[in-house]
């Protein structure tokens, strides 16, 4: 992944920053310039708390190249407290625990690395929810 | 001026591989690698784990005890062996993430096991100068044990981070005193390029280890006028956990002193991180009034040592972020060898 | 508008083509639709392919197409929409015929995937994903389909054997489709132990990779009457867009792009759900289809898992759905797929389907889809 790429994303994919329509309120993850709902074009950015519970999941067994020796892993579509929904990795859970509704937090994780000489990509991955 | 940590907290990899199952693996016997490291299992990093995202963990739980705004810290510095990158700091990543960038100070330590450590003492001296408001210190490992060897059993992933500041209201543990002692010691190095670490076997031991601690304590002791008895707590540098208990008897220092902050049986040595976690676990329980020594210990060799006073901030922060002892024990996962072999990367793959 | 119709149809056996390039496996099933529709010129033509600068390190598509079909100096056009780039190409030119700007119209589509490894075709297909979002958490295109299924199942119960018949019945149409790549009966067990891919996903419940082409010929309907060609009308076209993630859309159990393309195809037509005697939908995953025949009116929601298990939807069922052998069967060389679904309309309105030959064929609907549902294409068509 070219360095650019990566780097303009870090306030969401380092900070979580997500934006809310002053208008009407709707959440987004990434931030938008105009709002599908409503189409206003005004929007305050805030950081989200990363927690929320898993929507739905699977276990990716043939993984991208990027991803290479690191399947067999979870991935779930999160809905966030704080509004937006995200795909991320689940990490440190048994796949038998994988269920629609549970509590997770997302945590700082690398996300993958091109080769031995490539930037390391970092990001979040959701983590069962400390008890 | 009372300066001191506003803001403390660990991280932990929840994997942990038994000191049976690596023994097994090398046809060592495991009873007696157990009753003479006083070590019964270590910590093992993901693949998606290093030193940066302990470090970004860790800073998150110190800046939830700490109850700041990021954009006020000043400085940020990891310290660690284990550095993802040889050049590009770990701390312009942790410090992007937590939001402190961009008015902020950033360097990376190095100094084996003391990295840490190290830190601690410049952000405690730029606060204390006057020169920043808050100063953010962690240190961090997912260090390498070369299969088969002796540090294998040891080698393990974890990391704490301390805000250090001066304002009254929120000073958790005062700093009241800072001593170094140093010397070129070869008793442990990695050249570049080389994957695993090397050491002098007993070498390792009294001219290095246990002479530079022994050397920074009493020096440290001297300069705060105090002994051993007036402290509740100390935390030394926990390569196994027999170490800390024999310096600890030299000393002077009772069994009792020692035991809370000798967190490596359950955790396995996380070098930059070993006594800074040791440190964060004596917070947790410490009352206020508690005087608390902390000396790290770094191969090549030196030693930094710390004279700490616990205040009643600390009853109020413990529980705004998880308790270290709570890190080490619970929700962990066991591995065998194979996966933990996979996880370190000693089984190199093609595509990479 | 004029009303159109599709009066020519070509397509080669799919499969791993290993002796032909892209342009000659266009070529190939283009002049196959010309003889079929008895022309030698057209007006314009319009290609969909999805990757070809990935697959085969070429752009500008139509450009070489038009030329190696030797048809000098006609428009051609290019059109992408990852997997329903065939069924968009397939609109264009009913649009292009429709509004007086052409006569002969040529739609094809064209995929050549097997040159590169299987891990850059792995990559090219997730593409269709949202690559900034989804893409990044390493989820892969099957990941998607799966975390469909779980949440489908959890919210209707559908079970996974219900999953598996949708395969076995593909596989037993395909089974007579002297074009399909995989003409092999299977059964429920064969998929339930076939290898992982995305839990609960297994290898029978996607569609391969694949290499082919199809193409189709339009013109207007007057024409066609005239030339007295046989063929099929087509009474209704609809295209829709949704959110490129499915974290983007509210209901995940739901395609929204091909409830909407479906409403305004029907719209079109004057026709309703239970007026359409077959369909041709887009299983890339066995759970796609059971989710898309829920979504174009022919179940309810949630109960597309139980009526693929009472048979209703097998050749002889109240609404035979992929009596081609769908993309499971068939294969799904990308872009060729949204109009090999109107050459097996076309052949099944003509009653020219041979041994999956659905009884009393007359109104007939092919739906192609994008991505994890981000875009849609419906098709209805009628005998001439």
């Amino acid at each position: 992944m070219p360095p650019a790429r990566s780097w303009r994303k870090y306030p969401q994919t380092y900070r979580l920053e997500a934006a809310r329509c002053k208008k009407c309120g709707a959440t987004y993850f990434p931030p938008r310039l105009i709002c599908p709902e409503c189409k206003g074009r005004d929007f305050e950015t805030f950081r989200m708390k990363g927690t929320g519970k898993i929507l739905t999941h699977t276990v990716v067994r043939t993984p991208a190249h990027e991803f290479a020796g690191q399947a067999p892993f979870a991935v779930g579509i999160v809905q966030m407290d704080d509004g937006p929904r995200l795909t991320v990795q689940i990490a440190d859970v048994d796949f038998a625990e994988l269920r629609v509704g549970l509590p997770v937090r997302l945590e700082f994780r690398r996300i993958f690395c091109e080769g031995d000489s490539g930037i390391i990509q970092y990001g979040h991955k959701a983590v069962p929810a400390r008890a | 001026m009372a300066v001191g940590i506003i803001g403390y907290g660990a991280h932990i990899p929840r994997r942990r591989i038994k000191v049976e199952e690596i023994a097994k693996v090398w046809g060592a016997d495991a009873p007696s690698y157990k009753k003479g490291l006083e070590l019964m299992q270590k910590s093992v990093p993901g693949l998606d784990e290093d030193t940066i995202t302990l470090s970004v963990e860790a800073a998150r739980n110190a800046l939830a005890r700490a109850q700041i705004d990021a954009s006020e810290i000043g400085a940020v510095y990891v310290g660690s062996e284990s550095h993802p990158y040889a050049v590009k700091p770990s701390g312009a990543t942790v410090a992007e993430a937590i939001g402190a960038t961009p008015a902020c100070h950033c360097a990376d330590f190095e100094f084996a096991c003391k990295a840490g450590s190290e830190g601690m003492f410049v952000t405690y001296g730029l606060v204390k100068a006057g020169l920043i408001k808050y100063g953010l210190a962690i240190g961090a490992d997912t260090s390498q044990g070369a299969p088969g060897d002796a540090l294998e059993y040891s080698a393990a992933a974890g990391g704490a981070a301390f805000i250090m500041g001066a304002d009254e209201d929120k000073i958790i543990a005062t700093i009241d005193e800072t001593y170094s002692f140093m010397t070129d010691t070869p008793d442990f190095w990695r050249r570049e390029h080389q994957f695993y670490p090397s050491h002098g076997g007993r070498f390792t031991g009294e001219p290095a280890y246990f002479r530079t601690v022994t050397g920074a304590v009493h020096g440290l002791l001297e300069k705060a006028g105090l002994k051993p008895k007036d402290f509740k707590y100390v935390i030394f540098h926990q390569p196994n956990g027999k170490f800390p208990k024999r310096v600890g008897k030299m000393l002077g220092f009772t069994p009792e002193q020692i035991e809370t902050g000798r967190v490596v049986p359950l955790l396995g040595n996380t070098y930059s991180g070993a006594s800074p976690i040791g440190l964060t676990a004596v917070l947790d329980v410490a009352e206020p009034g508690d005087r608390v020594l902390m000396c790290s210990y770094g191969s090549g060799a030196g030693s930094d040592g710390f004279v700490l006073t616990v205040r009643p901030r600390a009853r109020e922060t413990r529980d705004l972020a998880p308790r270290t002892r709570w890190l080490i024990d619970e929700n962990v996962r066991y591995v065998e060898y194979g996966e933990y072999a996979k996880l370190r990367r000693k089984i190199r793959l093609a595509a990479e | 508008m004029r009303d159109v119709a599709v009066i020519g149809v070509g397509m080669q056996k799919w499969g791993e083509l290993w002796e032909k390039s892209a342009r000659d496996i266009f070529v190939e099933s283009a002049l196959l639709a010309m003889d079929d529709a008895g022309v030698e010129r057209i007006d314009s033509m319009y290609v969909g392919s999805m990757s070809p600068g990935i697959f085969s390190a070429q752009e500008h598509l139509e450009s070489v197409l038009a030329d190696y079909l030797g048809a000098k100096h006609i428009p051609a056009t290019r059109v992408e929409s990852a997997c329903a780039s065939g069924g968009l190409a397939f609109r264009l030119a009913f649009m292009d015929v429709a509004s007086g700007m052409s006569d002969v119209v040529l739609a094809g589509g064209i995929e050549k995937m097997t040159d590169v490894s299987g891990g850059e075709a792995t990559h090219a297909l997730a593409t269709a994903a949202d690559m900034m979002w989804e893409g990044y958490s390493g989820v892969t295109f099957p990941g998607l389909y799966a975390m469909m299924a779980v949440a489908h199942m959890d919210r209707y119960g559908t079970k996974r054997e219900q999953l598996a018949e949708v395969a076995v019945k593909n596989h037993a149409n395909g089974f007579l489709n002297e074009r399909a790549q995989f003409r092999m009966k299977i059964t429920v067990d064969d998929v339930l132990n076939s290898v992982k891919v995305a839990d609960p996903l297994n290898i029978l419940d996607c569609s391969p990779i694949t290499d082919g082409a199809a193409a189709v010929v339009l013109m207007p309907l007057e024409m066609a009457k005239k030339l007295k060609r046989s063929g099929a009308k087509v009474i209704g076209s609809g295209h829709a867009t949704d959110t490129i993630a499915l974290h983007g859309r509210e209901d995940m159990t739901a395609l929204k792009a091909v409830s909407e393309a479906a409403k305004r195809a029907y719209a079109m037509a004057g026709k309703r759900p239970q007026d359409i005697q077959l369909a041709e939908v887009h299983d890339c995953f066995t759970i796609a289809e059971i989710v898309v025949s829920e979504s174009l009116g022919f179940f309810e929601a949630g109960q597309g898992g139980p009526a693929v298990e009472r048979g209703e939807t097998a050749r002889g069922g109240r609404i035979p759905i992929n009596a081609s052998g769908g993309l499971k069967s068939k294969g799904h060389p990308v872009g060729a797929t949204g109009i090999a679904q109107i050459v097996e309309l076309v052949e099944q309105l003509r009653g020219a389907a041979g041994p999956r030959q659905v009884k009393n064929a007359r109104v007939g609907l092919a739906q192609n889809m994008g991505g994890s549902g981000g875009s849609c294409l419906v098709h209805i068509l009628e005998v001439m």
